[in-house]
């Protein structure tokens, strides 16, 4: 399809607490994927970047942080802040370029430092910023991920046991990653001896948050054939949709959903429209499906995911979950890599590695977390401010 | 907002959100806006730019919201949030409540009122809207709105 474009490289800085500048993540995840494409810096001719606000103002302008770092070549730059979708919101800038002809070949590049504890907001009296009362209010991130949780057990009847067995598959995947911070498998005792955070959810059910970094060289189909690689792993669909009124879901930081009281709104679930775009862009059906890289901000967000990029009905992921479909080898493996459970959250470069996992998995290089047969994989996040994506990569 | 215009009830406590709810000893509320045109319901406020798609009103009328409603979803924070939550010494867990009311078609989230677990709550049960104590701070007690399950 002519607007396929092509991954030429991937490349990660294994995620963690390293505490460095997250400069020096992003440029190793460059010269690693830079490596892996064959393609040399000074032919890059777009750098686009995953945006930070938690690194000052290179974090702002994290594409000419980048390109900087990497030698200024002359190239375009581009930086996206779209909070959890920034990556996937850079990759769509080069995809866009390259599609236009207005490029041939494109990094992409995102790369986070982060804080302990609690993502806080900005400080002052700011009663007019969401984010702000939410807190005033004991609202965290946590709150939100209990309340979508408890909501699934008392209506689908999901227990704390459906949870555990997600973490502990999670931890299995990400055991053998080399880009994963925890590499260790959980018991149902390590959690249960862990900290009750927001009801139903213990610490171990919750993402953290991390260092890491992730990069992507993508080129035109054209450039892909004549540097030999056409049949590199394609993007074939890029959602970043926002939202349809009226929400039908509390969504971070909001105190309160939008009213559905008006003639002729319903309240609509902002996850689910942000696969279907990316399903319809790229002319593929769920059923085409062989694994997806979902948010799991918390064990149970990732059945939530599962029913909202329609891999199953609503409310029947924990049947999955329990008959051990989505763990690599089964049907529909989801979060080969050991998604955020392995990994925690390096905001901007969380999109990117997620299309790093389905090129290592479509490509077949996957090693022990290998899917068989892998031949159609779905990406998909979700972040603040009717920020979300979704792609989709195929062979 | 400056001492002079700042509202107390006859306690002498005062909203630690100025304007977001009343402060009626009897039959709180919370105070949000609607669209005159659509029927929109805006919480908080809104009284700029109606955001249904459908409508590029900019006539709103303030209103109190629904002071009851059903549990929509519950959880809890046994952690200590980050500021600008004023926490007591030592930290005390809180029970939070996503509330559906059903005039207005919308979620609004709230702590549950002092000494809710969330083994006291389901998904459907009925609530109401109380005020109690956020803070105590040099100016008195602040408010805020919580949700209180009902007998």
């Amino acid at each position: 399809m002519s607007d396929d474009i092509a991954i030429l490289g991937v490349g990660m800085h294994p995620w963690g607490k390293w505490g460095k500048n997250f400069v020096e993540y992003g440029v190793k995840a460059a010269r690693d994927a830079l490596a892996d494409s064959g393609v040399d810096w000074k032919d890059i001719q777009f750098v686009s970047g995953g945006g930070t606000v938690r690194c000052g103002y290179p974090g702002y302008v994290a594409g000419a942080t980048f390109a900087q770092a990497l030698g200024w070549n002359g190239a375009e730059v581009n930086t996206s802040y779209a909070a959890c979708a920034s990556g996937s919101q850079a990759l769509a800038a080069a995809r866009h370029k390259i599609l236009s002809g207005a490029c041939e070949v494109a990094l992409v590049v995102g790369a986070d430092t982060t804080p302990k504890g609690f993502l806080a907001p900005a400080k002052g009296y700011r009663p007019d910023d969401p984010d702000w009362v939410r807190f005033l209010v004991g609202i965290t991130n946590p709150t939100y991920f209990g309340l979508y949780a408890r909501r699934r057990m008392d209506l689908y009847g999901d227990t704390e046991d459906d949870f555990n067995i997600i973490k502990i598959k999670n931890s299995k995947h990400g055991f053998t990653n080399p880009n994963a911070r925890y590499k260790k498998i959980f018991t149902e005792e390590d959690i249960a001896k862990s900290p009750m955070v927001a009801d139903p959810l213990r610490l171990l059910h919750i993402t953290a948050t991390s260092d890491g970094g992730a990069a992507l060289i993508v080129s035109s189909m054209d450039y892909a054939k004549r540097i030999g690689k056409a049949d590199a792993v394609k993007v074939a669909a890029i959602s970043t949709s926002t939202p349809t009124f009226a929400s039908g879901n509390v969504e971070m930081p909001d105190i309160a959903t939008d009213s559905a009281a008006a003639a002729g709104v319903s309240p609509i679930s902002y996850r689910s429209t942000i696969a279907l775009k990316a399903y319809e862009e790229a002319g593929i059906s769920p059923k085409d499906v062989s694994l997806a890289e979902v948010y799991d901000l918390s064990c149970a967000l990732e059945m939530d995911w599962m029913e909202d990029l329609r891999l199953c009905e609503e409310g029947e992921a924990a049947h999955l979950v329990r008959a051990g479909d989505t763990k690599v080898g089964g049907r529909l493996p989801v979060n080969a890599s050991g998604g955020l459970s392995c990994f925690g959250e390096a905001v901007p470069a969380q999109a990117i590695a997620q299309v790093c996992e389905l090129t290592w998995q479509l490509r077949g290089t996957a090693g022990e977390r290998q899917v068989e047969g892998a031949k159609v994989g779905i990406t998909a996040n979700q972040g603040l401010f009717g920020h979300g994506s979704s792609v989709i990569v195929k062979r | 907002m400056s001492e002079d215009t700042r509202l107390t009830n006859a306690a002498g406590q005062s909203a630690a959100l100025e304007g977001w709810y009343t402060l009626d000893d009897d039959s709180p509320a919370l105070i949000g806006t609607r669209c005159t045109r659509c029927s929109t319901y805006y919480f908080p406020k809104m009284s700029r730019f109606c955001r249904n798609p459908d409508c590029d009103s900019e006539e709103f009328e303030e209103i109190e919201l629904s002071r009851e409603g059903t549990v929509w979803s519950y959880t809890d924070a046994n952690y200590q949030p980050p500021e600008p939550y004023v926490s007591p010494e030592p930290f005390e867990p809180f029970a939070i409540i996503g509330v559906q009311l059903e005039k207005e078609q919308m979620i609004v989230l709230g702590q549950a009122a002092r000494g809710i677990t969330v083994s006291d709550l389901r998904v459907g049960m009925d609530v109401e809207l109380v005020l109690e104590t956020l803070y105590t701070d040099d100016d008195g007690d602040k408010l805020v709105w919580r949700w209180q399950p009902k007998q």
